[in-house]
C-alpha cells in the first residue's frame, strides 16, 4: 500500500454567481489594488490516502470529488496527486 | 396520521415544526434522529431547516450522507409526501431528489423577513385549496437561497408543472424567482420560505398551515 497526497481544488462553474467573490474584488479595489478583472472564490482540499497504486488512488479521489467535496450542479474540480515518500 | 420530523446535528426549527404540525394542526409528530433507519409507521416526513452538520463542506452536503435519508429515498419512491424546508431544501438538493442547488444570497446578507410569494403550481396539491397565482406571506430566514440550475432544468421544471413557489419581489437572486419546487412526481416539495412560522396567529399570519396540510393529501 502506498500512500499519495492530493490537493483538490473546487472551482464555482462559470455560470454561477459568486457574491462572495464580488465583494472580495471591490475590497481589492479598496486596497488600492485596481485592473483585477475578476476574482471567483473556490476551496482547497489537502488529504492523504493510502492505495495500492496510482490508478487507485485517482479512482478514490474522483469520486470523493464529484460525490462529497464538490457540488458538479454548481462546482467544477481538479486535483493533483504526489506520492508521499 | 402521524409525521416524523428528522433532526440532524445543528437542525434548528425541529421543534418549530412540531410545534405547529401537533401544536396546531393536531397531527401526531414524532422526531427522527438522522442515525435512524425505521421510518415505519409515519405518513410523511419534514427536513427541517438550521444547520445540519454545520453546514460544513457546502449547506446539506453531509447530511446527505445521513443513514436516515436512505430510509428517506426508499420512502420518497413509495410515493411518500416529503417537505423540506430551508436546510432541508439545500439537503433535498443535495441528495439530488430535487434539481438544482442553493447558494450565497446575492447580496451577500442573512434575510430575516415576510415575503410575498406567489403560488405557482397546483398540480401536486401542496397547497389546499388555494389557487394559482394567489399570494401568500411567509418568513424566510437564510443566506444561502439563491436557487440555481441550469437553462435546461430550468425549461424542464416549467415543462413539468413543478415550480411551486415563486417571490414577488426577489431577495436572493434566485433563478426565475423560485422559492420552491416539487420533484416531477410531485410528492416531495423543497421552499426556503418557513411555513412552520406561520402556523400560529400569536407569530403572524397563518399561511404556513396549508403547506404542513399539504403533506397529508395525496
Amino acid at each position: 500500500m502506498a500512500n499519495f497526497q492530493a490537493s483538490v481544488l473546487v472551482s464555482l462553474r462559470p455560470s454561477v454567481l459568486d457574491p462572495a467573490g464580488e465583494a472580495a474584488r471591490s475590497a481589492a479595489a479598496r486596497l488600492g489594488i485596481d485592473g483585477i478583472k475578476k476574482l471567483r472564490i473556490g476551496k482547497s482540499v489537502v488529504l492523504e490516502i493510502d492505495a495500492p497504486n496510482e490508478a487507485e488512488a485517482k479512482r478514490k479521489i474522483q469520486l470523493l470529488a464529484d460525490r462529497l467535496l464538490a457540488n458538479p450542479v454548481i462546482e467544477d474540480w481538479s486535483f493533483d496527486l504526489q506520492t508521499t515518500p | 396520521m402521524t409525521i416524523g420530523v428528522v433532526v440532524f446535528p445543528g437542525s434548528n426549527c425541529d421543534r418549530d415544526v412540531r410545534w405547529a404540525s401537533e401544536g396546531c394542526l393536531g397531527f401526531t409528530t414524532r422526531f427522527l434522529w438522522h442515525e435512524t433507519t425505521d421510518l415505519s409507521g409515519l405518513d410523511a416526513i419534514v427536513l427541517p431547516g438550521g444547520f445540519s452538520y454545520g453546514d460544513y463542506l457546502r449547506c446539506g452536503a453531509i447530511a446527505r450522507f445521513a443513514p436516515v435519508l436512505e430510509s428517506l429515498v426508499e420512502f420518497v419512491n413509495k410515493g411518500g409526501r416529503v417537505l423540506g424546508i430551508c436546510n432541508g431544501f439545500q439537503i433535498l438538493t443535495e441528495l439530488g431528489l430535487l434539481p438544482g442547488a442553493l447558494t450565497r444570497n446575492r447580496g451577500l446578507n442573512f434575510i430575516c423577513e415576510n415575503m410575498a410569494l406567489k403560488i405557482n403550481s397546483e398540480r401536486s396539491n401542496w397547497f389546499c385549496d388555494r389557487n394559482v397565482g394567489e399570494q401568500i406571506s411567509l418568513p424566510i430566514a437564510h443566506g444561502e437561497g439563491c436557487y440555481q440550475c441550469s437553462t435546461d432544468t430550468l425549461h424542464k421544471l416549467q415543462d413539468e408543472d413543478s415550480i411551486a413557489l415563486r417571490y414577488i419581489d426577489n431577495p436572493n437572486g434566485s433563478v426565475f424567482d423560485i422559492a420552491g419546487i416539487t420533484n416531477s412526481k410531485g410528492n416531495v416539495l423543497g421552499l426556503m420560505p418557513h411555513p412552520e412560522r406561520a402556523c400560529d396567529p400569536i407569530t403572524g399570519g397563518i399561511d404556513g398551515r396549508m403547506i404542513l396540510r399539504g403533506l397529508i393529501h395525496n
